[in-house]
């Protein structure tokens, strides 16, 4: 436990003051990227890993979230803080409806189904030009304006300001996977006729799980969005929710630090292959598949494993042998 | 009369291409129970394959059209190979995880070489047929008959040929092959080949009228998956009833009501319809 | 306790239970016999709510429960075991027993997020139940161990102390004692004993004989999705129509 703890404390201190040991900017840019992605993969890894539905249009949700916030702030002058309050809610609102159709199918049929409700976002945004200037894109997004003395217009404003959210995403993923709420999301990945039979309310659980996931994906959406400031349709394709999903499995699905691990590795896998640049699915795609077959834990996963299994070999074996049990209770 | 006999005629030509690449996934979904989100890919290769063999190889249209079945057939099989078969006791999401990854890595391979420009192949009657007060270009004609040939060909072989029939029992009772004394291996292998073998030709017959792209595959594979919810997962008369539907809903949807959003028919029908009924219009298959 | 009336249910054109009129007595044991196929599993997924009837009523101390959903029914007090247990096999044994108190706990999302005191008040009443019905099994000793490294029949026991943990008044259990050896049937038998002893109604399929004529207050046999007979022990071990039933089963089997 207290290993476990002392990791945190070391990984929280490092992200900390990476922006002093930083060589320069583009580091702080591409880590802030990294935290950006995070917090989807955690909102995707609460469905996919926890809950064991494959969400293929979280990507359509992280570009609902980030449209939010490109479209009120450039087309009708809203406030940035108003517009980055709305799109979690905005995207967690279309994830309640999307789950309401969508969670009463089961494992492949949700997964297809998902996958065409992304290619419908991708195709909307593409296509409904007045609202969402199409393949032109949203430019000239504002930075999310300061909050008091605290400026985010800076790199370094810009990097702690997605730290932060990053590190609430994880502390508010922790409190819901380690609860009772989370144990019952397990419980139905686990089974779902088990689940039930225990009394489980299927589709209440698995809403909940969607719509927090869907906010998740809303709020790393505008986090991205006054960030990056250029929005284009590309952001909601499979490729992007392929790409959290991928470093969700690197890390470990159904694990709270995977996503975070994962999305790290692959980014900064991703700057030494850059000379690949569109290309890095030539070597990204059988990698994934190479993890897949001999990790199919991930990383944390398999540590976590590792852990479990050692905690159970320290236990003390029991004094008494299976059959005395047996025994017992006829006492 | 004239654009009513168009929209059946286009509806006919986008309808039986898209059965063509259900088909195969159908079988696919039948034997393996993955859906094959690379099977798309498989379609894209079969066109890039068609288009180098006639543009650096010199070949013809028909020998084009033979090298990508033949090219498409292996990429399945080695996916199949390399992959699935080897994700078999995987977690469930995993064999779904990892076809994304194929379809991806395709798309990458194939741009790597070709770019991402958009491409064309010559059709081989590029002339107009003209009948009564109709016309309709031959390429068109030739992708309905030769679909429908092709689909006629697959039944045949499915149901009056033993190996076919064993596909048919192994879907539907994954048992069935070694019941018969068949290595369900060697089945869902040949499987992916038959289903590779489609798509490459489906490609080919649909690229003349068509560009050809690195991408050319996603929307495809994403109707065919709807095509196949529509039509029963695993149902090779539903992959067929379903794309029909499709492309007539589509060809007709784009003529009264947009072009712009023909694509969003297909997904809109499909939501439309598992809100009613999750289960598909076919549940247990209308084979 | 529990009363079945009419009760059909096909799948397409085949019938998996037909017409079954059937009563279970508070704190009996009463065991469901017949040939595979006969449409057993169907009819606990049917009084679990997991699928619904095609006709007929099912009543849950005269109260109506036809068509309910599976999780409402086990709200009620219906828990069941299944032919194979499904257990989430990288977590700890008691890991996997703590969700089965969750239908008595009522926290929800805003709980976690604030970390409520009567969230913390239910995760320690649902270890308690958890580590309770463990015990209560016997196994105590293996809380630690993880699901993926445990026996035939301690995974069985387990199914148990998961029902269990629901609390309920009626306990379907399917197979229990499947796969396991001689002794350890003697020892389920001496468990499922130990349950209906704390006031649990017991239906159980099983297919081994011995121990159903041991332990079953009255017996039904199904076959073809029919009720072919109910009684006694003794009178089941007497009947025509049973001996025919299971002699064209294992008739069959043997080929
Ligand atoms: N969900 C289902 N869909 C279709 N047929 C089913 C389903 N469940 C069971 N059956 C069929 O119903 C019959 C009875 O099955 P079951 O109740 O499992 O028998 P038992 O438990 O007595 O061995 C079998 O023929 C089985 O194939
Ligand atoms: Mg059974």
């Amino acid at each position: 436990m207290s290993v476990r703890l002392a990791i945190t404390a070391l990984a929280i201190g490092l992200a900390l003051v990476f922006p002093f040991i930083a060589p320069n900017d583009y580091y702080l840019s591409v880590m802030a990227l990294v935290y950006v992605n995070a917090l989807a993969a955690l909102g995707l890894n609460l469905t996919a890993g926890y809950t064991g539905q494959l969400n293929l249009a979280h990507g359509g949700f992280v570009a609902i979230g980030a449209y939010t916030v490109g479209l009120l702030t450039v087309d009708y002058g809203t406030p940035f803080w108003i517009a980055f309050a709305l799109s979690g809610v905005v995207a967690a609102g279309l994830g309640f409806f999307v789950g309401l159709l969508s969670l009463r199918l089961k494992g492949h049929y949700f997964a297809i189904f998902t996958l065409c409700v992304g290619s419908v976002i991708t195709l909307l945004i593409e296509k409904w030009d007045s609202l969402t200037h199409g393949v032109v894109g949203v430019i000239g997004i504002p930075a999310p304006p300061g909050l008091g003395p605290i400026r985010f217009d800076t790199s370094i404003g810009q990097y702690y300001l997605v730290l932060a959210f990053l590190l609430l995403g994880l502390f508010v993923m922790r409190r819901i996977v380690d609860s009772l709420v989370g144990r019952t999301f397990v419980a139905i990945r686990n089974s779902e006729d088990l689940a039930e039979a225990l009394g489980i309310d299927l589709m209440r659980n698995k809403i909940l799980a969607f719509v927090i996931s869907t906010f998740y994906a809303g709020v790393s959406g505008a986090l991205y969005a006054g960030y990056v400031r250029f929005l284009g349709p590309d952001i909601a394709g499979v490729s992007r929710t392929f790409d959290l999903l991928s470093a969700s499995v690197l890390g470990g699905l159904g694990t709270l630090t995977g996503p975070v691990v994962g999305t790290i590795i692959v980014a900064w896998l991703t700057q030494y292959l850059q000379f690949l640049q569109d290309y890095r699915m030539v070597v990204f795609g059988p990698l994934l598949i190479l993890a897949l077959i001999l990790f199919p834990r991930g990383i944390v996963g398999s540590l976590e494993l590792w852990a479990a299994r050692r905690k159970a070999m320290a236990e003390p074996r029991a004094p008494q042998a299976a059959p005395l049990a047996g025994a017992s209770e006829n006492a | 009369m004239v654009i009513f006999f168009q929209q059946v005629l286009n509806g006919l030509t986008v309808g039986s291409v898209y059965a063509l690449v259900a088909l195969g996934l159908t079988l696919v979904y039948g034997i393996l129970h993955v859906p094959n989100f690379s099977h798309g890919a498989l379609y894209m290769i079969g066109a890039y394959a068609a288009f180098f063999a006639v543009n650096s190889l010199g070949a013809n249209y028909w020998l084009a059209m033979l090298a990508a079945a033949a090219v498409a057939a292996i990429m399945g099989v080695v996916s199949e190979r390399l992959v699935f078969a080897r994700l078999k006791d995987a977690p469930p999401m995993h064999d779904m995880i990892a076809a994304i990854a194929l379809l991806l890595f395709f798309e990458a391979a194939v741009q790597a070489y070709w770019g991402a420009e958009f491409h064309r192949l010559a059709p081989p009657f590029p002339q107009i047929v003209r009948a009564f007060s109709l016309t309709a270009p031959a390429q068109r004609l030739l992708i309905i008959a030769a679909a429908f040939g092709l689909m006629l060909a697959l039944h045949l072989f499915l149901n009056r040929t033993w190996i076919g029939s064993t596909i048919i029992a192994t879907a539907q009772n994954r048992q069935g092959a070694a019941l018969v004394g068949i290595d369900p291996a060697f089945v869902s292998t040949l499987t992916f080949a038959i289903s590779g073998a489609i798509a490459g030709v489906a490609a080919v017959l649909f690229a003349p009228i068509n560009l050809i792209s690195p991408t050319m595959g996603d929307l495809v594979i994403t109707k065919a998956f709807v095509i196949i919810i529509l039509g029963g997962m695993g149902s090779v008369g539903g992959a067929i009833l379903g794309g029909l539907i499709i492309g007539f809903a589509e060809s007709f949807g784009a003529f009264y009501i947009s072009t712009d959003y023909k694509d969003i028919i297909a997904f809109a029908l499909l939501i439309l319809i598992l809100s009613l009924r999750p289960q598909g219009l076919f549940p247990q298959g209308a084979r | 306790m529990l009363d079945v009336q009419g009760l059909n249910k096909a799948f397409g054109g085949l019938r998996a239970v037909r017409d079954i009129d059937a009563s279970f007595e508070r704190g009996k044991i009463t065991a469901i016999i017949g040939p595979n196929g006969a449409g057993k599993t169907t009819f606990f997924n049917l009084v679990a709510g997991a699928i619904r009837p095609t006709s007929g009523r099912i009543l849950l101390k005269g109260e109506e429960m036809t068509g309910l959903r599976a999780d409402l029914i086990a709200r009620r007090g219906v828990a069941r075991t299944f032919q194979t247990t499904a257990l989430f096999d990288h977590a700890s044994v008691l890991d996997n027993l703590i969700v089965g108190h969750r239908l008595r706990t009522r926290s929800g999302f805003w709980d976690a997020l604030i970390g409520s005191g009567r969230l913390a008040a239910e995760e320690r009443e649902c270890r308690r139940k958890a580590e309770e019905a463990l015990d209560f099994v016997g196994l105590s000793h293996i809380g630690n161990r993880l699901a993926a490294d445990v026996s035939q029949d301690e995974r069985k026991r387990i199914a148990f102390a998961l029902a269990l943990t629901t609390e309920p008044e009626l306990l379907l259990a399917d197979e229990p004692a499947g796969g396991v050896n001689p002794d350890e049937t003697n020892g389920l038998a001496a468990l499922m004993r130990k349950i209906v002893a704390t006031g649990v109604t017991l239906i159980l399929i099983e297919h081994k004989m011995r121990m159903v004529m041991e332990l079953a207050d009255k017996i039904i046999v199904l076959d073809h999705g029919e009720k072919i007979a109910d009684g006694t022990p003794q009178d089941i071990r007497s009947h025509q129509r049973v001996i025919d039933a299971y002699l064209g089963a294992d008739h069959a089997a043997a080929h």
